[in-house]
């Protein structure tokens, strides 16, 4: 068993992204505190074999769940991710500028049902085959292949969103095939 | 079958590729390694301490020091068996080494002649190897014993090889003093950091 500090140099990152992809940018940075704590507890019993990244994005979905509970937020609300760059410094820190660009990507995401938020972050993000997105959501293979298509197709449509940006390549995404 | 598009992924990617990212990564490790040691998760902190001997790797448990290595033993191999032998709940969190990297810098620096830390011997295997490694404590700074000295101290006068292996496998060079055994004839014998190192360390407690 690898020492737990390379599981975080391994996995950090992309778990960062899956929370942000689901949470947003602030509460994505508690899940993933909560996600690596609960992980490290439960690492030593975790089998040799296991599927370290999908273990660990099945621990994020629940402390994403978590966090949006805490924050009273009804896991479906679509959270004001518009407002998010002009929200004042939690932790002391100078305000982190947000990209544009990253701004416009978390509002799409935000604004996709949860399940397909969700499917979308762990297959397209997370890189897990649809059987693990199916485990960690419950529900069927096809399910889940369903619900990250649907978010694909509306995030294909809504990002980058019309506007003067809008610029940026639309035509190649478009002219992808069918997405299953 | 994986229907991710190379397109989709350049575009879901930026999550992750803000110009913060690396130093929010950072942040983040920094609060996990804090929290672990409040929720007594943090069976193994570790940091590194450049000294004239090179890099060294400095772990702790919440006993005490459980393992100093230098950089000639690879620190990710001595990570991977500290994982195994002690506990895969291994992170990088200097706090807890605070003390005894303050320590070796004195002693490099000719200030400090002994060490006084609490040591965890967890990695050191079997009971002679421990006997010799707790009459290695009691030599003392400057002073030096032959490997046939400390077999016969430990008890088993014609153990010599095994006083060899036992000082090569020391999981706590410096502050178990291994270096301080030498060759009969003199000569400052091998050493886990390198023959280079051992002498370095003899010359400095001479000087000193």
């Amino acid at each position: 068993m690898k020492p737990f500090e390379r599981v975080v140099a391994e996995h950090g990152a992309t778990v960062l992204r899956v929370c942000r992809a689901v949470l947003g940018p602030v509460d994505a940075e508690d899940a993933w505190s909560e996600t690596f704590l609960s992980a490290l507890k439960a690492y030593p019993r975790l089998d040799e074999g296991a599927n370290v990244e999908a273990w660990l994005v099945t621990i994020a979905h629940r402390k994403a769940i978590d966090v949006t509970r805490v924050r009273a937020r009804a896991p479906i609300a679509v959270p004001d991710v518009a407002g998010l760059t002009h929200e004042p410094s939690r932790d002391g820190l100078p305000e982190r500028g947000v990209e544009q660009r990253d701004d416009d990507l978390w509002r799409a995401l935000a604004a996709l049902p949860p399940k397909q938020r969700q499917a979308v972050a762990y297959h397209h993000v997370a890189g897990l085959p649809y059987q693990e997105v199916a485990a960690i959501l419950g529900g069927t293979t096809e399910a889940a292949r369903r619900a990250a298509s649907d978010g694909m197709a509306t995030l294909r449509r809504t990002y980058p969103p019309a506007g003067p940006s809008a610029a940026r390549a639309p035509s190649a995404r478009a002219s992808k095939g069918s997405a299953s | 079958m994986n229907d991710t598009s190379f397109d989709d992924v350049a575009f879901l990617a930026t999550l992750g590729t803000t110009p913060d990212s690396q130093a929010t990564l950072s942040r983040l490790h920094d609060r996990l390694a804090a929290g672990a040691a409040s929720s007594g998760l943090l069976d193994v902190a570790y940091r590194t301490l450049d000294t004239p001997v090179g890099t060294l790797l400095l772990a702790a448990t919440d006993q005490g020091v459980v393992r100093i290595a230098f950089d000639v033993e690879g620190h990710d191999a001595v990570l991977d068996r500290i994982a195994r032998t002690v506990s895969p709940r291994v992170l990088r969190a200097p706090g807890r080494l605070d003390r005894l990297a303050t320590e070796i810098d004195e002693y490099f620096a000719g200030e400090r002649r002994a060490f006084d830390l609490p040591l965890d011997l967890t990695m050191a295997s079997g009971p002679f190897r421990r006997e010799v490694l707790t009459h290695l404590r009691d030599i003392g700074y400057g002073r030096t014993e032959s490997y046939a000295q400390v077999a016969a101290a430990a008890g088993s006068p014609r153990a010599v090889r095994a006083v060899g292996t036992a000082c090569a496998k020391n999981p706590l060079p410096l502050v178990v003093p291994c270096h301080r055994v030498v060759r009969s004839d003199g000569t400052s014998g091998s050493y886990a950091g390198g023959a280079e190192a051992k002498r370095l360390l003899l010359a400095l407690e001479r000087a000193a």
